[in-house]
């Protein structure tokens, strides 16, 4: 059953973090970047439960759960502050926050 | 069990590029569901059921319709459509990709020429022994996790509020 | 008596001190009279002082009132030594000193700023007293420092004018190459002999050096610089005619009596260099004779009162520096005391003339005055007598006739000193008078305002009594030889010998000095009172010859291309400073970093997590590299 060795898994998780990486440096909506987010935390619990498997020992698990709850944390905090910005500026343009400029 | 899990890796390959690359928030986010599911087929075969349970449940299944109702109350229209071609050259690309290909190229790197690592062993780890975990050694981080979800909670409600601007009532009379 | 030394010099800076703390609040009466009263008490002192020194047979008294200095075994202390010398210079001080605050009280009793002059004048006598007073040249230094900046303050008294505050600079800054000069001098002296105690370099300078060794000699030229500053002598002397510009009562006190003859002592105190070191005192005699040349024949053109009178200072200051040139020392403090009387007498009467006159100085807008301030007019007369040195009654005449004498007679004598200060004697009759007879004779340009109160008159009569009487302590061999003076002083400079077989001269000597003397009254009574017409057509034959004697021999603007023009032509080029460019610069730079790094906090989210992921690529590239 597990033929796959930990190395397949850590790469794995690898492309999907440099996946993420690259959506959160390329766009420029607020939403896609949330997003792009959710994807490297995922990406990053993915190499917890690979290490885990290795040695067969609940850690990781654990250690993604919390990484889960964290991720809902902050995506409902993320979510809120987004709806704010939206009401203040009107756009969804990343750019345009800039107000703590210099 | 080898071939499901390099089926199962592609396709959440495949579908998180779809992901970076979509210019429509909805689609960009079933993709986002299918990108959760293999990851989900991924930890089933490495041997963890419950997490497996638990990314389609919380992460496919909550956090990603949390954002699709958020969409939907922003009443976006077709015009995010038209700023995401904007927005999205293949000009701004490149040097995200050169740094990020090469973090990549260091990681495997590290990764393939450290001490040839054991083949992980062949058993599941199942719920019964994370629960154990979790309220043993690991108690305390789920006390903070408690904790974190009730700021996370406190926050969401305050900072979502529109306030309504109040006239009083007398010069309500005068406005009208 | 003699533990009161130290009161002599502190009564003047008490009176200064209180006049500067209550900042001319007080009614001018008590200002005045703290004021004078200061100097009158000092002046008092000094003759207790006096009685007992001389009592106790001219033993020098050390009175030491705190160390001033600690370092590495170099004390120089706060310590007052009185000998003859310094006797009869405080003494000259603070009575010539006392009368002039007399006068002051009358003169400036309509200025604005009377209590700030009597402060000034106080801190002055102060500062001289100290200058004297000195047992170590440190303290010395204190006092020629002092002197000069009270010398600026009181030059540029009526500071509102502005050409006022230029004569003083001019002053402060000429004074200042010659302070320069001195600080070396005593900088070379404390090296070779380890010590600035006066008593004591008298005692190792003859065992250090041997005679016209060249640290001895380039010692003796650079407190010569120092003397030459502020005497006023070649080549600093430009600034005494401009000097001017101050009261006539701070000219008369400062520059006549007591700061330009400053130099004087220094030299006459610090002889014994001068014997180990011949060259310079040659020097100190030939810078001497010369100057007294070029003055005197300045005095010939000018037609400011004031300025014959500084023209004529500077000139008999060249007397006392010849006289020390030639060994003559004490000859040299009798005619700085005869001098101090005289000269101050014609500057108090000057002033007196310009006051009454409604501060006219020009000598050709007076005349016919003999009749109408008649006591102003015989102590004028009587002072000008003894500037002239007319023979046997007035005190100038043995004083004078002495100097000439030994620079004929003298050992170090010569032939050309001599001739030197026998032309300039007649020169200086003759623009004495000339100055009488156009001020006082002739009839009246301008006319008598108020007259002189007797604040002015009665010093004025004290000093003329003396400029006669004074001469009579010391006679001339031939004539009682009465040697009261140079015995007096003959516990500290060493006398003066003459060459052998030059005694039966003396009459002869004397005789060509009187003729000269009154020749040269002839001469100006000649061409400013009886041949008036005359003076038109020599003056239009030789006015190059004027101009340029009137101009103080072109040393004004020899100064002015050689040192003024090119010092003000390098402020301008550096005017945009060049260190200040490189403290600039640093700030340029700095701001110029400052504002690209500011650019990159854009609030731009993702130049930020752009910055995040370059960070972790150059991190995890070092550490691959490193392993």
């Amino acid at each position: 059953m597990n033929e796959v060795s930990t190395e397949a898994g850590l790469i794995l998780a690898g492309i999907l973090f440099m996946l993420g990486l690259i959506s959160v440096l390329i766009r420029r909506n607020i939403i896609f970047m949330l997003i792009s987010v959710e994807i490297m935390l995922n990406a990053a619990g993915l190499a917890f439960i690979v290490a885990g498997a290795r040695w067969a020992q609940p850690d990781g698990q654990a250690m993604f759960i919390f990484i889960v709850t964290m991720a809902a944390a902050e995506v409902s905090v993320g979510l809120a502050l987004i709806l704010q910005i939206y009401h203040q500026i009107k756009t969804l343009d990343g750019d345009a926050a800039t107000k703590m400029k210099g | 069990m080898e071939a499901t899990f390099y089926i199962a890796a592609g396709v959440a390959i495949i579908s998180t590029i779809m992901v970076i690359t979509s210019y429509n928030m909805i689609h960009a986010l079933i993709y986002l569901i299918v990108s959760f599911l293999s990851i989900a087929i991924v930890f089933f075969v490495l041997g963890a059921p419950f997490i497996a349970a638990l990314e389609v449940i919380i992460y496919a299944g909550a956090i990603v319709v949390l954002v699709i109702f958020v969409i939907m109350m922003l009443n976006l229209r077709d015009e995010t459509v038209r700023q995401e071609r904007e927005w999205l050259t293949k000009k701004i690309v490149i040097i995200p990709s050169v740094l990020s290909a090469i973090l990549l190229a260091e990681l495997i790197y590290i990764v393939v020429n450290m001490e040839p690592m054991a083949h992980p062993t062949g058993t599941t780890v199942d719920s019964k022994q994370v629960g154990l975990s979790l309220y043993g050694p690991y108690v305390i981080g789920v006390e903070l996790s408690g904790i974190l979800l009730m700021s996370g909670i406190v926050g969401a409600y305050h900072l979502g509020r529109q306030k309504k601007k109040v006239v009083h009532r007398f010069l309500e009379k005068i406005e009208s | 008596m003699t533990e009161l030394l130290w009161l002599i010099p502190a009564l003047p800076l008490t009176g200064a001190l209180i006049l500067i703390a209550t900042k001319g609040n007080l009614p001018r009466a008590i200002a005045g009279s703290i004021g004078s009263g200061s100097v009158g008490l000092a002046a008092i002192l000094t003759i207790l002082v006096a009685i007992d020194f001389v009592s106790k047979g001219q033993q020098p008294i050390q009175q030491t009132l705190w160390t001033w200095i600690n370092v590495n075994g170099f004390s120089p202390g706060v310590a007052l030594y009185l000998d003859s010398l310094s006797l009869v210079f405080i003494f000259v001080i603070t009575f010539v000193g006392f009368l002039i605050h007399i006068y002051s009280m009358g003169y400036m009793a309509d200025d604005a700023g009377f209590a700030r002059f009597f402060a000034y004048l106080n801190l002055f006598v102060c500062s001289m007293l100290i200058l004297v007073l000195a047992d170590n040249l440190v303290l010395m230094y204190l006092g020629w420092e002092g002197v000069g900046l009270c010398s600026y303050l009181l030059i540029g008294f009526w500071y509102e004018e502005e050409n006022n505050g230029y004569a003083a600079r001019k002053a402060f800054i000429i004074t200042r190459f010659g302070d320069t000069a001195l600080a070396i001098g005593l900088f070379m002296l404390f090296t070779s002999l380890g010590t600035l105690n006066i008593q004591e370099i008298t005692l190792l300078a003859p065992d250090t050096w041997p005679i016209s060794h060249k640290t001895v000699v380039a010692i003796g030229f650079l407190l010569l610089g120092g003397a030459v500053g502020k005497s006023a002598q070649l080549p600093l002397q430009t600034w005494l005619p401009d000097a001017m510009a101050g009261p006539s009562p701070v000219s008369a006190l400062i520059h006549a009596a007591t700061m330009v003859t400053a130099g004087v002592y220094l030299i006459a105190r610090m002889h014994i260099i001068y014997e180990l070191a011949p060259l310079a005192q040659t020097w100190v005699g030939v810078i001497g004779a010369i100057t007294l040349l070029i003055a005197g024949f300045s005095a010939l053109t000018q037609f400011d009162l004031k300025r014959v009178l500084a023209y004529s200072t500077i000139s008999q200051i060249g007397y006392m520096f010849l006289a020390l040139g030639i060994g003559a020392w004490s000859s040299a403090i009798f005619h700085f005391m005869i001098h101090a009387f005289f000269k101050a007498l014609l500057f108090l009467a000057a002033g007196a003339v310009i006051y009454v006159l409604h501060h006219e100085q020009d000598m050709f807008k007076m005349g016919g005055l003999k009749n109408k301030i008649p006591v102003i007019y015989w102590t004028f007369l009587i002072g000008s007598a003894s500037l002239a040195a007319i023979p046997f009654i007035t005190a100038g005449f043995y004083s004078k006739d002495q100097i000439l004498w030994l620079a004929w007679a003298g050992e170090k004598g010569n032939f050309w000193f001599y001739l030197a200060a026998l032309i300039g004697a007649f020169v200086t009759s003759i623009y004495t008078f000339r100055m009488v007879f156009l001020t006082f004779f002739g009839e009246e340009k301008t006319h008598v305002g108020h007259h002189a109160g007797s604040l002015m008159t009665v010093p004025l009569v004290i000093l003329a009594v003396l400029s006669l009487v004074g001469g009579f302590i010391e006679l001339p061999h031939n004539m009682g030889h009465v040697t009261v003076f140079s015995d007096f002083l003959s516990g500290v400079l060493p006398d003066v010998e003459t060459r052998p077989g030059v005694d039966a001269y003396e009459w002869l000597m004397q005789g060509i000095a009187a003729v000269l003397c009154l020749l040269g009254i002839y001469v100006a009574y000649f061409f400013y009172m009886k041949r008036e017409d005359l003076r038109a057509e020599i003056k239009g034959a030789t006015y190059q010859l004027n101009r340029f004697w009137f101009s103080g021999w072109g040393f004004d603007a020899l100064y002015d291309a050689v040192i003024v023009r090119p010092y003000v032509y390098l402020s301008r080029v550096n005017k945009s400073d060049v260190i200040d460019k490189v403290y600039n610069g640093l700030v340029t730079i700095s701001e110029y970093f400052h504002f690209v790094f500011a650019r990159t906090q854009s609030g731009i989210m993702r130049w930020y997590i752009m910055g995040i992921v370059i960070g972790a690529v150059l991190i995890l590239s070092l550490g691959l590299m490193m392993h």
